[in-house]
């Protein structure tokens, strides 16, 4: 019987959809008959495992530390396989703007957009700057952390008056904050596992409409705010690039065992990448396990399959 | 999409066309059975079919108008981040229990179950024990209070007593008269109701009697029923004021001349630090006034023991609501209560527990004054809250993910206000944590402070409530289990 212990809380601002994902994946692997432990990620997580080494480790954390890849180094330098991308993946695909820049080169279109910290603003003077960049970007924008999920600090400004709030509502969960371009279209996840031989597979795409607009935190995680459709309601053409374009942010961010690719299709049917996260939520309303459910696939089944590809690949 | 294909001058990320070779579509895509897609390319407007809409919730459509306040807020998940030792809390309501004698307490139950076990685990009367009513009388002339035990209702803490008025009086529209801020819990009731509830002025002495004859007299004019006026006269939660002793009769007769209930709610009555409490409500009018007590903070909120005390004919319709609602309070915890009050000195722990939120209360407000000079707060004589104003332009709901992320938590200003306000204020509670630990969580609260101002002067003065999605109906206050 598979020991794995997964890690599920920590500190980060996401820390209750993490319990709540972590026990969800717990439930999951147990009903595969997996042997699953649950742990807070604290300061008696190192000496537990050095003193009870699992077979591996499953961290279902969201935010800083579980999906920036320092967590990861953590676990591989105590010599413990564990799930999901390896650290520096996590690096590139947790830092918006860097994700953006590799999938721009690999010939995947982003919504155009800047970065830039609060000090910036001092240093060049806000109103001047968010002038600039309002005539630069045009409106809507998408204002958001560029490290973070769950859509914490995510505004959509769609007048300049706005914007300096939708930067502070930023700033007050990173410290660099991200202006895009918001691209009207129907805005879709697409999940990806791994074949038995370690190639990525999308899942079906899912498409999301929240009431009100915005896919934000409430819109996410109370049942009944968001519609969904699985699979989205895209032509095959569509679908067919969205998934192509998924597979592709997958292997340029060098991204293993599981991820989700989150993008905004337009009305010429050109997917927009927005952002990629390593370790998607697995709540009772999250894209990850609604998309294995659309595609015929059992939660347990398919995590007790990740579990063994990571098995495979330590 | 004419502006999509723009390149914008100093744009971090030229707009590339994607044009994946047919070979390479093919190769990577998947249908769900794992076999590659077909080559052969199907009309562009063929959208797939079985799309299959779902919320995630069958009963969507089903749930009651009063349901409308009950999402997650961003707010309440970010207090799971709280119970973690690393940060201080500021933001819990729980009492601090350490100082009771649990030995005591363990011993006074296994008796209690020795000599009345049958009776205390089996259904007991709707409107509560009988010996237990009469204790509570005993515990309400502390306060100026006499009354007869016939009049005393015992409820699953003062929250459900609350509940029950509300039920009895509310029709949805009705109007709630209430503090500014009032206590979240209420709030909560109320909009369960649907009830309009209707802030009114206060000031270092509570309640502003002008104040509220204006608003009455507005709401009135408008065709409005009130049904009661709403108060925590003593070291309020969270505004940590206490109404003047002056002002109590004060709005009796104003709420007497508009044939206006008052709710009295009074959980921290006896713990002043500064001599007797005042004489409440309840003790200048008989008829005018429900009041609301509990035994949460003087002994233990675990065992949900509460009361209210209601003229005869109120006091009808709650024993009826009560036990439509839960058959009867538990006898097991009254029991409890009513053992612990016979053979413990509770006058004497009491007086312990109000030295230890005293000294507590001390440490807040010496490093507030110590660390925040940019700040104002009231100075509660009792209780276990500070209610602290922002230097203007700041926002406290906007401000606590960054407060999270430095290693403190507090309850933004908006979660006890129905109307939307409330964006400067925070409350700050410091019942819980050691003193050295409120000291160091007040540094904390500075710091955040100060980042704050920084990006506020960067930014310049701005619309708190700006551009996002309308305030949100959530209850944006922790769970009462968050210390």
């Amino acid at each position: 019987m598979r020991h794995v212990l997964v890690l599920a809380g920590g500190l980060s601002h996401e820390r209750d959809v993490s319990l709540r994902s972590g026990r969800r994946v717990a439930d999951a692997l147990s009903r595969s008959g997996v042997e699953v432990h649950v742990r807070d990620v604290d300061q008696t997580l190192v000496d537990a495992i050095k003193s009870s080494p699992p077979e591996v480790v499953w961290p279902v954390l969201h935010g800083a530390t579980g999906e920036d890849g320092a967590l990861r180094d953590v676990l591989a330098s105590l010599g413990i396989a564990y799930v999901g991308s390896r650290p520096a993946s996590c690096h590139l695909t947790w830092d918006k703007p860097v994700a953006k820049a590799l999938l721009a080169a690999a010939g995947i279109a982003t919504p155009a957009g800047v970065a830039l910290s609060h000090a910036t603003f001092r240093e060049l003077g806000a109103t001047a700057l968010l002038k600039s960049v309002v005539d630069s970007l045009g409106l809507p924008l998408a204002v958001k952390p560029t490290r973070g999920g769950s859509a914490l600090g995510l505004t959509i400004v769609r007048s300049a008056a706005d914007l300096p709030s939708a930067m502070i509502a930023a700033y007050a969960y990173g410290d660099i904050a991200l202006i895009e371009h918001f691209i009207a279209g129907t805005e879709v996840a697409i999940s990806i596992v791994e074949d038995e031989h370690g190639q990525a597979r999308s899942l079906p795409a899912v498409e999301i409409v929240p009431d009100g607009g915005v896919y934000s935190y409430e819109a996410r995680y109370t049942a009944g705010a968001t519609e969904f459709f699985t699979p989205a309601r895209l032509s095959s053409s569509a679908a067919e690039s969205a998934a192509a374009a998924s597979i592709t942010a997958y292997r340029t961010l060098g991204h293993q065992h599981l991820s989700r690719v989150d993008l905004i299709i337009d009305a010429d049917e050109r997917p927009w990448f927005l952002e990629a996260n390593v370790s998607p939520g697995m709540t009772e309303t999250s894209l990850f396990p609604m998309a294995i459910e659309a595609a015929g696939l059992e939660t347990s089944q398919v995590y007790a399959g990740i579990v063994e590809r990571a098995l495979k690949t330590s | 999409m004419g502006d999509s294909y723009h390149v914008p001058h100093g744009a971090a990320y030229p707009l590339v066309a994607v044009t994946p070779a047919d070979s390479e579509r093919r190769k990577v895509m998947t249908d769900t059975a794992g076999q590659p897609a077909s080559a052969i390319e199907r009309p562009e407007d063929t959208i797939r079919e079985a799309s299959h809409g779902s919320r995630l919730d069958p009963w969507m459509q089903s749930y009651a108008q009063r349901t409308a306040g009950m999402t997650t807020s961003e707010i309440r998940a970010l207090f799971a981040v709280a119970s973690r030792p690393e940060v201080v809390s500021l933001a819990g309501g729980m009492p601090n229990l350490s100082a009771l004698p649990m030995d005591m307490v363990a011993t006074t139950v296994a008796q209690m179950l020795a000599t009345h076990g049958l009776t205390a685990l089996q259904y007991g009367s709707g409107q509560g024990d009988p010996t237990l009513r009469e204790q509570i009388l005993e515990v309400m002339a502390l306060e100026g209070i006499s009354a007869h035990t016939d009049d005393v209702v015992v409820t699953t803490g003062s929250q459900q007593a609350l509940d029950l008025v509300t039920r009895i009086f509310i029709d949805p529209g009705d109007v709630v008269l209430a503090e500014a801020p009032s206590y979240v819990g209420a709030l909560g009731v109320f909009a369960s109701y649907q009830a309009y509830v209707a802030h009114v002025a206060s000031d270092n002495d509570g309640l502003v009697p002008h104040a509220l004859e204006e608003r009455i007299n507005e709401l009135l004019a408008s065709g409005k029923r009130i049904k009661f006026l709403y108060t925590v006269p003593n070291f309020h939660n969270p505004a940590g004021t206490t109404l003047s002793l002056q002002r109590r009769p004060q709005i009796l007769q104003i709420c007497q001349r508009h044939g206006i209930l008052v709710l009295e709610d009074n959980p921290y009555g006896l713990l002043g630090f500064e001599g007797d409490p005042p004489a409440a409500m309840r003790s200048m009018s008989d008829e005018g006034v429900v009041y609301l007590g509990t035994f949460s903070k003087t002994f233990a909120p675990g065992l949900r023991v509460g009361w209210a005390l209601a003229p005869h004919a109120v006091r009808e319709k709650l024993v009826l609501a009560s036990e439509s609602a839960i058959l009867c309070p538990s006898t097991y915890a009254q029991m409890t209560v009513s053992a612990y009050l016979a053979t413990c000195d509770w006058k004497a722990q009491i007086k312990v527990y109000r030295e230890l939120y005293r000294e507590r209360r001390d440490a807040m407000i010496e490093s507030l004054g110590a660390l925040l000079p940019q700040a104002s707060w009231t100075h509660p004589e009792g209780g276990f809250y500070v209610w602290l104003t922002l230097p203007d332009g700041l926002n406290a709901k906007a401000m606590l993910p960054r407060a999270i992320t430095e290693r403190v938590a507090y309850v933004p200003g908006t979660a006890f206000f129905a109307d939307g306000t409330g964006h400067r204020h925070v409350r700050l509670s410091y019942c819980y944590p050691d003193p050295d630990r409120i000291r160091e969580g007040v540094r904390r609260f500075a710091s955040v402070v100060q980042s704050e101002l920084e990006l506020l002067e960067t930014f310049g003065p701005y619309d708190v409530t700006a551009g996002r999605t309308p305030p949100s109906r959530s209850v944006q206050s922790p769970a009462p289990d968050l210390s």
